[in-house]
């Protein structure tokens, strides 16, 4: 297996009228890293997603996957290309099964992803991938149900595995673990970890102790800026870390 | 099992239904009611019709108000066509389903960039525009819109203007096209469809070219609905800017609704009820649309699913 691409965003700026949610933020995410992305509330890390992954369109700023700048290709095109984004929110296919909705995800990078006759249930393969990613985030059992059906937790597995059945190999992870309990959370950081290496994957997310786990370097967003990049026991001690998470008046 | 979403093809059931459709006519003549065949004619060009309109709203989630101008697109084709001595179905057919495809594609172009209520003014208003184009070109008739000296003919010795003959050029005709539409919803690109009308964020994120998915929807949905118009004109012999006009996509809609949105016979059903419901009480009553709007009230508020989901609403 070849390595995963890597990742370098460059200056990135995004503004909705005066607000500017990005401002001229850069990081790079080396292959098979595990980069996380934390920051006080407001600090632009979905807004930072959101342009990465293709959804918005940055108004200044570079971004190069494994060597070619992606930033003016749509979404979709970034997806063929390797890298492909979760969502805060589950955003599944609620009328589809389990099994359906995986399977969804790798007939987007089959050749025949739009072909009009042969029926989609006589391609084998395809379900049989799709098993292959739910065994991989335990939802093997549900397959059948359909993803309305599921619980919170699962809901957050389902959404991994759509991340990872497109086969991408830089992620881009919306605070994976969101809403989720001691039992679920152990179980997603799990799931996390084994993707360690195979995968490059930027990583948002507000749970600390899952953070300074699993991450090889983290960067800081304040106010639309990375403040600080580093290995974890570097940021846990930097000062102008610790001054944005409590506050200008406590520093 | 696999999949919830596959359309399956119950044998017994559908051969019943088709050899029913084939009897139809030599039933009808045989208690001596012919004027029936061209009703039967008129339900199978709607069956078709809406059938392309549930494509687009039940599969495909875009409510389109303004099916009507695609169907007007393949009439109109179909008729300049007959009226200049290129009188072959096997001519008019595929000019109505490309006119209508056309148009289509250069709608459906602007008007996917909106969603939601936004598409349904701004197909509405596209609709709207050709209605009034049709209206003001004397070319085509303009208010009068154009006769039809004759029917489409079919070579072979067929003689298109038996109704017979011409019933089961359409019966042929919207079997086959309604195959192909269930070929298509089990297909890559009508999986892909259904999944964008659940979803169309994550569709794109899961790396969906979703706009050109869409587009080739609508192209689609616009084609068979052109096809569906050079079959109105063959029946009626006649052309009116009536079938561009908004009330018609509204009409169409409501086929849709009654019968089933996104349920796989809910056009044909709809049209079926719609047009039979139409004919039958107009005997009776000169209110018809009272009664029909009752039943849609009813179908709405009971059976969400339309007729088409009715028995396995029932059954549950």
């Amino acid at each position: 297996m070849t390595a995963p691409p890597g990742l370098q965003v460059q200056g990135l700026c995004k503004r909705f009228g005066g607000v500017t949610a990005v401002d001229d933020a850069s990081l790079g995410v080396a292959p098979g890293e595990l980069h996380a992305l934390i920051g006080p509330n407001g600090a632009g890390k979905t807004t930072f997603i959101q342009l990465v992954s293709g959804a918005e369109r940055a108004d200044a700023g570079r971004i190069v996957l494994d060597g070619t700048e992606i930033g003016s290709l749509p979404m979709h095109r970034r997806v063929a290309r390797g890298l492909a984004r979760s969502f805060q929110i589950s955003s599944v296919f609620a009328a589809f099964t389990v099994l359906e909705n995986v399977a969804l995800a790798i007939q987007a990078r089959s050749r025949t992803h739009c072909a009009v006759w042969r029926p989609v249930v006589a391609q084998a393969a395809l379900f049989e991938d799709a098993r292959r990613v739910l065994d991989d985030v335990g939802l093997g059992s549900r397959q059948d149900v359909t993803a309305g059906a599921l619980s919170h937790g699962e809901r957050r597995r389902l959404e991994i595995g759509l991340t990872v059945a497109t086969g991408a190999r830089l992620l881009l992870l919306d605070e994976p673990l969101a809403g989720l309990g001691p039992d679920e959370s152990a179980r997603v950081v799990a799931l996390l970890r084994s993707f360690k290496g195979r995968t490059s994957i930027l990583l948002v997310e507000h749970d600390m102790d899952a953070v300074f786990q699993l991450a090889d370097r983290i960067s800081v967003l304040v106010y639309g800026r990375a403040i600080a990049t580093g290995a974890p026991q570097a940021i846990r001690a930097d000062p102008e870390v610790q001054r944005a998470y409590l506050g200008e008046s406590a520093a | 099992m696999v999949s919830t979403l596959h359309i399956g093809l119950r044998p017994l059931p559908t051969l019943l239904l088709v050899a029913a459709l084939v009897l139809l006519p030599v039933a009808l003549m045989a208690v001596d009611q012919p004027f029936y065949i061209v009703l039967a004619s008129r339900v199978l060009i709607y069956a078709l019709i809406a059938s392309s309109l549930n494509l687009l709203i039940g599969y495909g989630g875009m409510v389109s108000l303004g099916h009507a101008c695609f169907v007007g697109a393949g009439a109109y084709t179909a008729a300049v066509l007959v009226r200049g001595g290129l009188d072959l179905a096997w001519l008019t057919w595929p000019a109505a389903a490309l006119a209508g495809g056309s148009l289509a594609a250069m709608i459906g172009v602007v008007s996917l960039r909106t969603r939601g209520v936004y598409f349904i003014m701004i197909t509405l208003a596209f609709a709207q525009m050709a209605y009034y184009v049709v209206v003001s070109l004397r070319v085509l008739g303009g208010d009068d819109g154009l006769t039809l000296p004759r029917r489409a003919g079919y070579g072979f010795g067929l003689d298109p203007s038996a109704d017979m003959t011409f019933y089961y050029a359409v019966l042929g005709v919207v079997l086959l096209l309604m195959a192909g539409l269930r070929q298509l919803l089990n297909a890559p690109l009508g999986r892909a469809l259904q999944a964008i009308r659940d979803n169309d964020v994550r569709m794109e994120a899961i790396g969906f070219p979703v706009f050109r998915i869409q587009l080739a929807g609508f192209v689609i949905a616009g084609a068979a609905a052109g096809l569906g118009g050079s079959l109105l004109a063959d029946l009626n012999q006649q052309v009116s800017p009536s079938l561009l006009h908004w009330t018609q996509s509204g009409t169409l809609m409501v086929m849709v609704i009654l019968g089933g949105v996104g349920r796989f016979l809910g056009g044909v059903l709809g049209a079926a009820v719609l047009l039979l419901a139409q004919e039958f009480l107009s005997d009776v009553t000169t209110h018809t649309a009272l009664g029909v709007g009752l039943v849609l009230l009813a179908v709405v508020v009971f059976a969400p699913a339309g007729l088409a989901g009715l028995w396995r609403q029932v059954a549950r």
